[in-house]
């Protein structure tokens, strides 16, 4: 509405009553090309924001406009259903319609919308084939795997050409290392899905890797919006603050090494090889005035860039070569005389780096 | 018979289990194995093809069918409006609807007979503008085995209405399917394992069904007597020809219960 979202963006106004009390009220703004997520808790109302938003809910207030439609809109008693928008959703554990083979539920939403069944049929082995699902078109959803389902859900989706992608704890029902291919293959999906994409989750890492902004829904309102580095530096709840309680990086693991970003740092894992994700606690990286001593190969030197009193504790993010954030006690900063713009130099012991395979294995089941 | 010490002692059903369930079988293997003893197997096929019993066999067929058909096209959507759609009276409609149930079969017949018979509240002008009489015709066995049978097809469908995930029905809507299409190609494809079951316990109902209609439509060799009211005829006068039909309707049933449970009766 005030926010100057072009016209093929999401700008959505929610607001719903839920019995026992609980409300509803979100506003979201999404451009054309750029993912938000939606990040909370259980409880907090992302479902019903899915609901609204699909259609599958009418808001009690507000507005919802996509491409430059209005969906919903009670006070111009304006209301489009589900099956008159144009939003590809991808459920929680999937949906996919038991009775019905791959390629016929790819095709579902053609069909549904009028397609030719030879034309729809083309056009969901297309998608079938984009998501490397080829041979598995006559299988039914009980004998694909989790990472299947999900590309299965994905191709669903996308095949109909939305004006809105909408995942809904896509990868929740998953395995851990599935969960990690399948967030490769979204993002990979998310960067060439032209519209608007609006990921629901309650898992941080999926929202600081797949998103461009992150709101964070808590009791039915969003406590806060930003992006990864944003709510990391400058948590405003309790639940911010925990979710930005690490340094999360990707880089590429070789034997007791971590290459983040041309940086090389030492680990103490040597099982890890190839692509990582690298956790960092903040209360972990401590922060220096000249040269460490001690394990030198993980210290850097660099600027303070942000800086944040949280009371016993300061709260810094540093600058390049390797962005961090850092937690040290309020005395030691001042001992250290921090300020934004100050040298400081980081240093990281070897075994507080958290290292796990971020590789995009292979499906197992085909 | 037994190794003194069993490995999986757990995998050991209890003996009282399987002596009571035993007992269970019996009561429903003894009266089978009766009537094996009683078929008279030499006259076997010359009863069997006795215009008295042929003519019941092709009205039985008919009218289950035509219930079981009937009760599929009303059935399945007031399944429907009980699972989904609240409306005042709801509990009282889903009573009335599974009164035949419980009700002893005669008296569904009498209350066919009180609303539909000749001078029947809504038979009556119905007979005066179309000339359609029920009562003690073929068509009366159809209503009255409906009448009986239907509920059973009702209770299925509903339950599993009420059982499926609905969420599927939303994933349908939002890739664009309208509520028409959502039905016909969701939520019945869901329900079809259930929708099966209650036909064929619809089915096996109406083919069994004997008190509404010898109330309702009467015993009138070859317009409304179907095998079990033939049998009933049958045990006063003529023994050999009621375990004739009696074996005829115990097989036909099993063959159609064993063939159709394992495909269809799957626990959701």
């Amino acid at each position: 509405m005030e926010t100057g979202v072009s016209a093929d963006g999401l700008d959505a106004h929610v607001v719903v009553h839920r019995s026992a009390g609980f409300s509803l009220d979100l506003s979201i703004q999404i451009a054309p090309g750029t993912t938000a997520a939606l990040l909370g808790p259980n409880g907090a109302g992302k479902s019903t924001a899915v609901a609204a938003i699909s259609g599958l809910l009418p808001i009690d207030r507000g507005r919802i406009v996509l491409g430059g439609a209005t969906l919903d809109d009670p006070s111009a008693k304006v209301f489009t259903a589900a099956d008159r928008r144009l939003i590809g959703v991808v459920f929680q554990d999937h949906l996919l319609f038991p009775h019905l083979t791959v390629i016929e539920n790819v095709a579902f939403g053609l069909r549904s919308r009028g397609v030719a069944r030879d034309q729809a049929l083309e056009r969901a082995r297309e998608w079938i084939d984009r998501l490397e699902l080829t041979g598995l078109e006559r299988h039914r959803p009980r004998s694909l795997s989790g990472g299947q389902a999900q590309r299965v859900a994905l191709a669903r989706a996308l095949v109909t050409e939305p004006d809105l992608l909408l995942l809904d704890e896509p990868l929740s029902s998953l395995d851990v290392t599935t969960r990690t291919t399948m967030r490769h293959v979204l993002a990979e999906h998310l960067s060439t899905f032209a519209g608007p994409r609006l990921l629901i989750t309650h898992d941080p890492a999926e929202a600081f890797l797949l998103a461009d902004m992150i709101h964070i829904l808590e009791a039915g309102a969003v406590t806060q919006s930003g992006t990864a580095d944003d709510i990391r530096l400058h948590p405003y709840s309790p639940y911010a603050a925990d979710l930005a309680g690490s340094n999360l990086l990707t880089g590429t693991a070789g034997h007791l090494s971590v290459d983040v970003g041309g940086h090389r740092l030492s680990t103490a894992v040597e099982h890890v090889v190839g692509p990582a994700l690298v956790s960092i606690h903040p209360s972990a990286v401590s922060v220096h005035s000249s040269r460490p001593g001690g394990s030198p190969r993980n210290s850097w030197r660099t600027t303070v860039e942000r800086l944040e009193h949280l009371g016993a504790t300061v709260r810094l993010r540093t600058g390049d070569p390797l962005p961090v954030t850092a937690e040290i006690t309020e005395s030691a900063a001042s001992e250290l005389g921090l300020e934004v713009g100050a040298d400081v130099w980081i240093a990281i012991k070897a075994t507080e780096l958290g290292i796990r395979s971020d590789r995009g294995e292979p499906n197992h089941n085909d | 018979m037994t190794s003194p010490n069993r490995r999986r002692p757990a995998s050991r059903p209890p003996a009282l289990l399987i002596v009571l369930g035993c007992l269970g079988i019996g009561l429903f293997a003894v009266p089978f194995l009766g009537l094996l003893g009683r078929v008279p197997w030499s006259e076997l096929p010359d009863l069997l093809t006795r215009d008295i019993v042929t003519d019941a066999l092709r009205l039985s067929v008919v009218s289950s069918l035509s219930a079981t058909g009937i009760a599929v096209v009303l059935g399945v959507p007031l399944a429907w409006l009980l699972a989904r759609v609240e409306f005042p009276g709801r509990a009282l409609v889903r009573g009335l609807v599974l009164l035949p149930l419980v009700l002893p079969p005669v008296v569904g017949g009498a209350l066919l007979l009180f609303a539909l018979g000749r001078r029947g509240l809504v038979g009556g002008p119905l007979g005066d503008a179309t000339g359609l009489v029920l009562p003690f015709s073929t068509w009366g066995v159809v209503l009255a085995t409906t009448f009986v049978a239907m509920p059973f097809l009702v209770i299925t469908v509903e339950g599993a209405l009420r059982n499926l995930d609905r969420r599927y029905e939303g994933a349908a809507a939002t890739l664009g399917a309208r509520p028409w299409t959502v039905m016909w190609r969701v939520t019945l494809p869901m329900v079809g394992p259930s929708l099966m079951a209650g036909v064929v316990l619809t089915w096996a109902r109406a083919f069994g069904e004997f008190g509404a209609t010898i109330t309702f439509a009467g015993n009138l060799a070859g317009r409304t007597q179907t095998l079990p009211l033939a049998v009933f005829v049958a045990l006063t006068n003529d023994r050999d020809a009621a375990v004739a039909i009696s074996l005829l309707m115990v097989v036909v049933s099993l063959v159609v219960l064993v063939s159709l449970r394992d495909r269809w009766w799957r626990p959701v």
